[in-house]
């Protein structure tokens, strides 16, 4: 066998490297297009391409991002996300880690089944709970509400959250709640003492991606918010139609429905990828 | 008889604690599975049996919504568009994380590498449904993609110089833009002027000089293509004037016998030559390559490759899960097997094959089976892209079946039947699921 000298490996670490960064350069493009599209006039935009700008900054301004602010509409539906993916995550990552000790750690009738049923949950696809949950809600008063979206969110954020949280808190030393037991504590306590702070890494990343999955989902919202409840998502892909002419209100708002999650991406880089990982199997 | 009380009252606070941490335990289940009956497992329920009645719900139809769905064109379509997107979609991303995660191995700056691609994981799929329609643009002054395609396409095959032009009716060509022009019979020595309209004074190229024709040899033809037409007055059709220009870079050819036997090339005043031509009687052909409208670029959302683009803003979104996920695995086997291997005089690509593949099923399959799942459920994409007229070339189940159900279908029938459907192709990944846990033990 011939063995590689210094010049075939650096060749060949060379192409590599060239490889990788063209990979990259045409995973950064779109994005780039988008933010330079958004910089423009919508003149600007129709004549000629986004890339037009590296050779010409003088097209740059944040006009299109000055005359979004002024849609009241639009901001509502910001603030309507807002409203939408907090309470969410709050309540999954709540009601999800007092269902996981329960099932890791005490004892009720049916446990392991009910439990079993919760892993089947995970991958049921939210299609199947629009129609019969969409009436539900009507009877009720929730359609068309934040409330309404947020609890159709939290019921199909569980499964998931569930399941991550209990085998977390599954791996936690029977001895060490024992003790925590013999000193007297109520349960009550104990998952409050014990239980949340040890659980901390599973309950930030499913926070973190349970965030993520409500900010940017469109599909329940579409069904179950009306005009004033309804998030950014939503708000814009009603302006898809005229996409030619729209790219002035589309493009920044589709960055600022963007910036969110990319500050929850670049401040907590190892929570988000570990989160995302874990929810894979969804 | 009289011991009892005593062993009750031992007993009875014991049961009592237990009964009591049971209720607790049911308490904190609870609230989760009050959700999740009501609106996970329920509606599971109200959707088979809804699928079994009519659009209105009155009528009990038995499968009769399940025929509908291959009778159905549009529905067919979206089912084969899902099976497409299951097929193409989740190899192709486990393929090219693979691949990229080998790669990324080798290089010091991994870990930025892997957050570029990574990035597109935290875009919702609307945001980058419109990164891609704007991408996808198809006029190439507007969409990235095809200014490539174009820029790409030019360098290669020129684009031809004059698209509008056409020949000066009666004066000596016959033929059109589409299939090229041809003059009369001409023989050896002769000169041929061939004049064009349809010329923007504008769009001749800026090097070109007045029209001349030159002298021919005498076992030769030249002659000039030119614009024939002065600016203001004066111009006489057919003739060349003094300030008419040449049409630089136009393509001509001698014919004999239908055979193109010779190619020229206009110069910057028009003119153009054939030397060393036989005896015989020849024809100039003007070719319609010369007129050839622009390249405009691929027509990406158009009937034919909506999927395909589809497809491919997937996986920019994705690429990056793969990569990591895998990379993760790659990072995990055993060093000292691979050492081993390569101090046995087993060479890369061997080493990729026999080992690091094998190695790493466990966590292809996983990656794989995730990717299915969710391609399976592929909606605000496909909602997005898709302009309007197309949506129906695009469609797959999920957003065929909001549209029977909610868009305008309004068949709540068909629509449940629909997201059934979509259940029971993922119940394999369900079943997958559960075995996995179970096989893990907690």
């Amino acid at each position: 066998m011939r063995r590689p000298t210094h010049v075939t490996r650096w060749l060949g670490s060379t192409a590599v490297q060239c490889l990788l960064v063209l990979v990259a350069l045409v995973w950064i493009t779109p994005l780039a297009g988008l933010l330079l599209s958004s910089l423009r006039s919508e003149r600007d935009n129709a004549s000629e391409g986004w890339w037009t700008a590296f050779t010409d900054p003088a097209q740059l301004s944040f006009e299109n991002y000055r005359s979004l602010l002024e849609d009241a509409g639009l901001v509502q539906a910001f603030w309507n996300t807002v409203l939408i993916s907090v309470p969410t995550t709050l309540l999954v990552v709540g009601v999800a880690a007092l269902a996981g000790y329960a099932f890791a750690w005490m004892e009720f009738p049916g446990r392991d089944a009910l439990f079993l049923v919760v892993v089947g949950l995970l991958v049921v696809p939210v299609q199947i709970g629009l129609l019969p949950v969409a009436k539900l809600f009507g009877a009720v008063g929730l359609f068309g509400t934040v409330a309404g979206v947020v609890l159709f969110h939290v019921a199909y954020g569980l499964p998931f959250g569930v399941f991550l949280l209990r085998n977390f808190f599954a791996e936690i030393p029977r001895e060490m709640l024992e003790a925590a037991r013999l000193d007297g504590g109520g349960e009550w306590r104990i998952f409050r003492r014990l239980v949340l702070p040890l659980g901390r890494p599973a309950l930030a990343s499913l926070a973190i991606f349970q965030f993520l999955w409500v900010w940017n989902d469109m599909l329940v919202a579409l069904l179950f918010a009306d005009g004033e409840s309804q998030p950014l998502t939503v708000a814009l892909q009603s302006q898809m139609r005229q996409f030619g002419s729209n790219i002035g209100v589309l493009a920044p708002g589709a960055f600022l429905s963007l910036a969110v999650p990319l500050v929850v991406f670049f401040a907590f880089q190892k929570h988000f990828v570990q989160g995302v990982m874990a929810g894979s199997v969804k | 008889m009289d011991r009892k009380p005593t062993a009750r009252a031992a007993a009875d606070p014991r049961r009592r604690a237990l009964r009591r941490r049971r209720l607790l335990g049911a308490a904190f289940a609870l609230p989760a599975l009050l959700l999740l009956g009501a609106l996970v497992a329920y509606p599971v329920v109200f959707s088979v049996g809804r699928s079994l009645f009519d659009a209105s719900g009155d009528r009990f139809v038995g499968a009769d919504n399940y025929v509908e769905m291959v009778r159905d064109p549009a529905t067919l379509k979206a089912l084969r568009n899902s099976a497409l997107w299951v097929v193409v979609a989740p190899a192709l991303l486990t393929g090219l994380g693979l691949l990229l995660a080998v790669l990324t191995e080798r290089v010091r700056w991994a870990t930025a590498f892997k957050l570029v691609l990574f990035l597109p994981m935290a875009v919702s799929f609307l945001a980058a449904g419109i990164v891609f329609r704007l991408a996808y643009e198809q006029d190439p002054d507007r969409g990235v993609l095809n200014a490539v395609v174009v820029g790409v396409h030019d360098a290669f095959a020129e684009p031809s110089p004059y698209p509008t032009a056409r020949a000066r009716d009666g004066r000596g060509l016959a033929g059109g833009p589409a299939d090229g022009y041809t003059s009369g019979e001409l023989r050896p020595g002769s000169v041929a002027v061939l004049p064009f309209v349809g010329v923007a004074p504008g769009a001749v190229p800026a090097g070109a000089e007045a029209a001349r024709a030159p002298a021919p040899a005498p076992d030769g033809l030249a002659g000039t293509v030119y614009l024939d037409f002065t600016p203001g007055t004066g111009g006489r059709p057919g003739v060349v004037d003094d300030r008419e220009k040449g049409l630089p870079g136009m393509t001509v050819e001698a014919v004999r016998d239908g055979r193109a036997v010779a190619t020229a090339r206009t110069a910057a005043d028009g003119s153009f030559h054939f030397d060393g031509l036989g005896d015989g009687t020849y024809r100039l052909r003007v070719p319609a390559a010369n007129f050839a409208a622009g390249y405009g670029g691929v027509d990406w959302l158009g009937p034919a490759l909506v999927t395909p683009a589809i497809i491919g803003a997937y996986l920019w979104v994705w690429t990056g899960f793969s990569m990591v996920l895998i990379g993760a695995g790659l990072a995990a086997l055993p060093r000292d097997v691979l050492e081993a291997a390569r101090v046995d005089g087993a060479n890369e690509r061997q080493i990729f094959r026999r080992i690091t593949v094998p190695l790493l099923a466990p966590v292809l399959t996983v990656v794989f089976v995730t990717l299915v799942i969710n391609v399976m459920k592929v909606f605000d994409l496909v909602y997005v892209i898709a302009p309007g007229p197309v949506q129906e070339e695009a469609n797959v189940l999920a957003t065929r079946m909001w549209l029977v159900s909610f868009g305008g279908g309004n068949d709540q029938g068909l629509g449940s039947a629909l997201s059934v459907l979509l259940l029971l192709l993922v119940v394999p990944a369900m079943v997958f699921n559960i075995r996995r846990f179970r096989k893990g033990g907690s």
